[in-house]
């Protein structure tokens, strides 16, 4: 038997010593990720260091207005969370979205940015990963890529970051919480993931042993009207082919604020810049949408068995825009 | 003779158990001592194993054994080369099971078949079926016993006369069964004896296997299979985790229990295989079929030989005077197909039934008139009449529950919102058998009665429906019998398979309570303690059968809605009308229809195995990549049946609805897309990449 440790620490400075501390550790959350990992040989931590149980669960407002989500919180909890409801529902519904009931009760937010991609070439160890085992290949590159990346792949890896809500989180412009040996750090969603370049081993920019506390929301009127569409290949428990978070503010027709992230089209959450830019302080129209993801999606580089997401992320782009504005397609 | 049992809605009997957890499944029983089998497969598609070094995993704390061909008890070659496992170093396909890890833990046992070093000796493979496959040859017979070839009059002229002419090529990938409980034994030797407690469809099969494999009679084996967690043909005949666990359990001299991870079921327990299918049909403008042709093409293994017989259902489904049909094969370094759910029939009626929605379009006739226009008076390919044939009460009834009368026949007319909205419609047929089979009963002196017959319960309801006809058969209240199955100990009898299960027990079943009765009633004083028994055996009975065409009927109505940007397809409604003779349970007779419609759901819409050819295997090989049907997508689905008395069946008068409900689901499912849509997809399954931007293309 392949035997590891279990640690429960006291406290957030106990857990990242012990990471600090081992190489080999791996924090455990919710579980639904790695402890599958683990059983197919994918991961194999010599101990884990359970933190469900650090003082990490609360979802409590800030002074200036947003929202503070601890890092422990469960994913039904966030998704039914009524100001999360309110005031943000692009998140609630990127939950709801994902997985299963089951899986939302143990799954937490912290864990679920940390998630590892689905690509089935990382998920079977008999199969060339430079994710899974930096130097052996990229099978997935030439092999049955349909799920995976159009947008900012890399010889090494096209796989796809499968988090419904880092989407969500994305579009928010929302801000990680870390705790590390030296102290604690805030690092944007925007900057917390990698591209995969040379190392697609790495997925964040975090340090090793650094441990998510929290997730913070800024103040963002404008999401209330906001929405998450995605695209799978059945009605439910299915990772996304393409999804959309939206937000937008329209001031008599006219953009005025307006934010897009795309799911599983890239080794990270992908926010929308280039299409945002081309919303803005425009007069809104389905036409203008499609512009504007046209102008998103140029960079795109399908792989052999991926080129129809070009088109369908196009789609969704228009309808959840379409649909937010209120306006007939 | 009836006292009503039959034809009552009843619980499962071991309902309770099941939904507490207390019913045992084949590795849940308590045991002493017991060991843990991990299968370890091969790494390599097409190859010889040059060396195996068992020393890292041995090790391993707790690791006992890691057998392999070199070390593995002989078994015998005779039986079935599927089952003549670790005996050489050959390998035929990625994933074949080259060794046993054996340890104290489950843990342990899987941790050390990662360290056990095989080095191969590897050879170019092919494992992707096409249609020009240098490879394809016509096999001597197909799936079970049916003819490779069939021909009646001059297809090829027909045709080319042919008014109306439809040439189709309908494809489907491989599928991959998938019952809940993964295939799973343990394994006892005591004394030279071998008991195992196996997932399986059939138990006494399986006990013959397993003695022929070891060399012992059938006496020395007893195979015990209380509950089974389903199986959709896979665990029609000895699989390799009972032949494995067996081999380990002597090689340690301790019980193993060794269960199959759900990875392990893609391929080495059987699969459908892909199919490339060219249907034909002329007729004349009024739909009136003259020339109909079925070409199919499927693949076995290298190891034996398994022919899909996919054109099998156009033999005898619809009238036309000139027809042939034809099955081609290529020997592929894959693992072997298998039975899964209908097969044959499954595959071949989404092409046949396809063709014929096309004929309908191509002639301006509604689909389900041009299904009654052709309906046969006899067997088109035999030439026996029907036992019954209920196909056109399926189709008007079905039409009439639907609401298939307000039908705008043209495609593209129905749209609410982004959803573009279609309905279609399919037939379907499944063959009503029955093989022999042994029961019996005894009276007890306390009123009771005890039925005994080896039949499996795979989650059907097959031992409560048993029950019932006891009952009935005996004319009492169904409290006061019990029925004991899955037991290879028990009167010997086939596997759950075919949909003949039922009709095959309940044969004995009923022959065995109706003689008990007999001498009953014969009987004078008492009865002795341990009752009054008698033993029914059917063979001679269904070899005197008349010949006759049986088969069960059935006719799928679908409503789909599909996304006009994005291409996603979900299935609104579906409904199932059927004529499967004397429905004996209809609360498990629903299951089992809507089960079948659901999986017929599934293969139409989600079901893939995707294959890698330089790895030679299926890459979304777990429930996460290989996407089943979710409740989400069954917004709802009706099954019910038209009454139907068939003298010319067997004593209860059932026809089996295990498969029916899964034939033709996915021909009304790709039929409704196209209504919708304008598009015919013809290779499954229909997926939204298939479909995306479709009202552009409409």
């Amino acid at each position: 038997m392949r035997s590891f440790h279990y640690r429960r620490p006291a406290d957030v400075a106990e857990a990242v010593a012990l990471l600090g501390a081992d190489p080999e550790a791996a924090y455990l959350a919710g579980g639904t990720n790695l402890v599958d990992l683990m059983k197919l040989g994918v991961q194999r931590p010599d101990l884990l260091v359970d933190v469900t149980r650090l003082p990490l669960g609360g979802i409590e407002p800030l002074p200036g207005g947003g929202l503070r989500i601890g890092a422990t919180v469960r994913n039904s909890s966030l998704a039914a969370h009524p100001v999360v409801r309110r005031d943000y529902p692009v998140l609630s519904r990127a939950l709801l979205a994902a997985a299963s009931g089951q899986l939302r009760n143990m799954a937490t937010t912290g864990g679920n940015l940390m998630q590892r991609t689905r690509c089935v070439y990382f998920q079977d160890t008999g199969k060339a990963c430079n994710k899974r085992e930096p130097g052996t290949g990229c099978a997935a590159r030439h092999g049955q890529n349909r799920d995976l990346a159009i947008l900012d792949w890399s010889e090494q890896c096209v796989a796809t970051h499968p988090s419904d809500l880092a989407v969500a989180l994305a579009a928010l412009d929302a801000v990680v919480e870390v705790a590390e040996a030296g102290g604690t750090r805030d690092v944007p969603v925007a900057e917390f993931y990698r591209s995969p370049g040379e190392h697609p081993e790495r997925e964040t920019t975090l340090p090793r042993g650094a441990l998510i506390t929290a997730v913070r929301l800024p103040p963002l009127p404008a999401a209330r009207r906001s929405a998450y569409l995605k695209v799978r290949d059945r009605a439910s428990f299915a990772f996304a082919v393409g999804s959309v978070a939206a937000v937008l503010d329209l001031d008599a027709g006219v953009v005025r604020d307006v934010r897009l992230a795309y799911g599983a089209v890239a080794h990270r959450p992908w926010r929308a810049l280039r299409a945002e830019a081309e919303l803005r302080g425009r007069p809104f129209t389905p036409e203008l949408a499609g512009r504007a993801a046209d102008a998103e999606l140029e960079a795109a580089r399908p792989l052999s068995h991926n080129a129809f997401k070009v088109p369908l992320v196009r789609a969704i782009t228009v309808r959840a825009l379409t649909e937010l504005a209120g306006v007939e397609a | 003779m009836s006292a009503g049992a039959v034809g009552r809605a009843h619980p499962r009997l071991e309902g309770r158990e099941k939904v507490t957890g207390t019913a045992r499944y084949a590795v849940e029983y308590p045991l002493d001592d017991v060991t843990y089998g991990w299968a370890v497969p091969a790494a390599a598609v097409r190859g010889r194993i040059t060396r195996i070094d068992a020393e890292p995993a041995l090790a391993l704390p707790g690791v006992l054994a890691v057998l392999h061909h070199g070390n593995a008890p002989r078994l015998s070659p005779d039986v079935d080369p599927e089952l003549y496992l670790l005996q050489e170093p050959t390998v035929h396909y990625r994933g074949q099971f080259v060794a046993v890890v054996v340890a104290e833990s489950i843990e342990a046992a899987r941790e050390g078949a990662r360290h056990v070093r095989i080095d191969y000796d590897t050879q170019p493979h092919s494992t992707v079926l096409t249609a020009d496959h240098p490879g394809l040859y016509r096999p001597d017979k197909v799936n079970p016993s049916y003819p490779t070839d069939t021909a009646e009059g001059d297809f090829d002229a027909a045709f080319a006369a042919a008014e109306v002419q439809v040439d189709a090529t309908y494809r489907t990938p491989a599928y991959h069964n998938n019952p809940m409980e993964p295939h799973a034994t343990t394994a006892q030797w005591r004394d030279g004896q071998l008991l195992l407690h196996d997932s399986n469809q059939g138990s006494t099969a399986v006990q013959a296997a397993m003695a022929e494999l070891f060399g012992m009679p059938r006496e020395s084996v007893r195979v015990i299979s209380a509950h089974v967690g389903g199986g959709f043909g896979s665990k029609g005949y000895a699989k390799a985790s009972v032949v494995l666990a067996a081999l380990a359990a002597r090689h340690v001299d301790r019980p193993v229990r060794l269960a199959l991870t759900r990875q392990q079921l893609f391929g080495p327990i059987g699969y459908r295989t892909p199919t490339i299918q060219r249907v034909r049909l002329g007729s004349d403008a009024d739909g009136r079929i003259a020339a109909i042709c079925h070409d199919a093409i499927s693949q076995t293994s290298m190891i034996t030989e398994f022919a899909e017989q996919t054109a099998v259902y156009t033999r005898s489904m619809y009238a036309g005077p000139h027809r042939r049909t034809t099955h081609r094969l290529a020997r592929l370094d894959v693992p072997t197909p298998f039975w899964m759910r209908a097969p044959g029939e499954c595959p071949g009626a989404y092409a046949l039934e396809s063709a014929m929605d096309e004929l309908a379009v191509a002639c301006g006739i509604d689909p389900v008139e041009l299904r009654i226009r052709n309906d046969p008076a006899v067997d088109p390919d035999q030439g026996h009449p029907f036992s019954s044939r209920n196909l056109v009460a399926c189709l008007t009834e079905g039409a009439r529950r639907f609401g298939w009368a307000d039908r705008n026949p043209r495609p593209c007319a129905r749209r609410e919102g982004r959803w573009m909205i279609g309905t279609g419609v399919a037939g379907s047929s499944y063959p009503a058998r029955a093989r022999a089979a042994a029961a019996t009963a005894t009276a007890l002196p306390d009123g009771g009665f005890v039925v005994r017959i080896n039949a499996t319960d795979i989650g059907t309801g097959a031992r409560t429906a048993l029950w019932q006809v006891a009952a009935d058969a005996l004319d009492v209240p169904p409290e006061r019998v019990r029925i004991h199955i899955g037991d290879s100990d028990l009167p010997p009898a086939g596997v759950a398979g075919g949909s003949m299960g039922t009709s095959s027990w309940s044969w004995a079943v009923v022959r065995a309570c109706q003689e008990l009765r007999d001498r009953l009633g014969h009987h004078t004083g008492e009865l002795p303690a341990d009752g009054l028994t008698v033993e029914a055996h059917t063979a001679d009975e269904i070899r005197a059968q008349r010949p006759m065409a049986r088969y069960a009927y059935g006719a799928q109505f679908a409503e789909v809605r599909v996304d006009a940007d994005t291409g996603e397809v979900r299935v609104s409604r579906l409904l199932g009308v059927f004529a499967v003779g004397q429905v004996v349970n209809p609360t498990t007779a629903r299951s089992q229809l809507i089960g079948g419609m659901t999986m017929g759901l599934s293969m139409a819409l989600h079901e893939e195995g995707v294959l890698d050819e330089r790895y030679g295997d299926w890459v979304n090989h777990d429930l996460a990549t290989y996407h089943i049907t979710a409740c989400a997508d069954v917004e709802r689905i009706e099954a019910y049946w038209v009454p139907e008395e068939d003298p010319d069946l067997n004593p209860a008068g059932v026809k089996g609805l295990g498969e029916i409900g899964i034939v033709g689901t996915a021909a009304a499912i790709a039929s409704a897309v196209r209504h919708a849509t304008g598009v015919r997809v013809r290779d499954l399954p229909i997926r939204l990449d298939k479909l995306l931007g479709v009202s552009e293309l409409a």
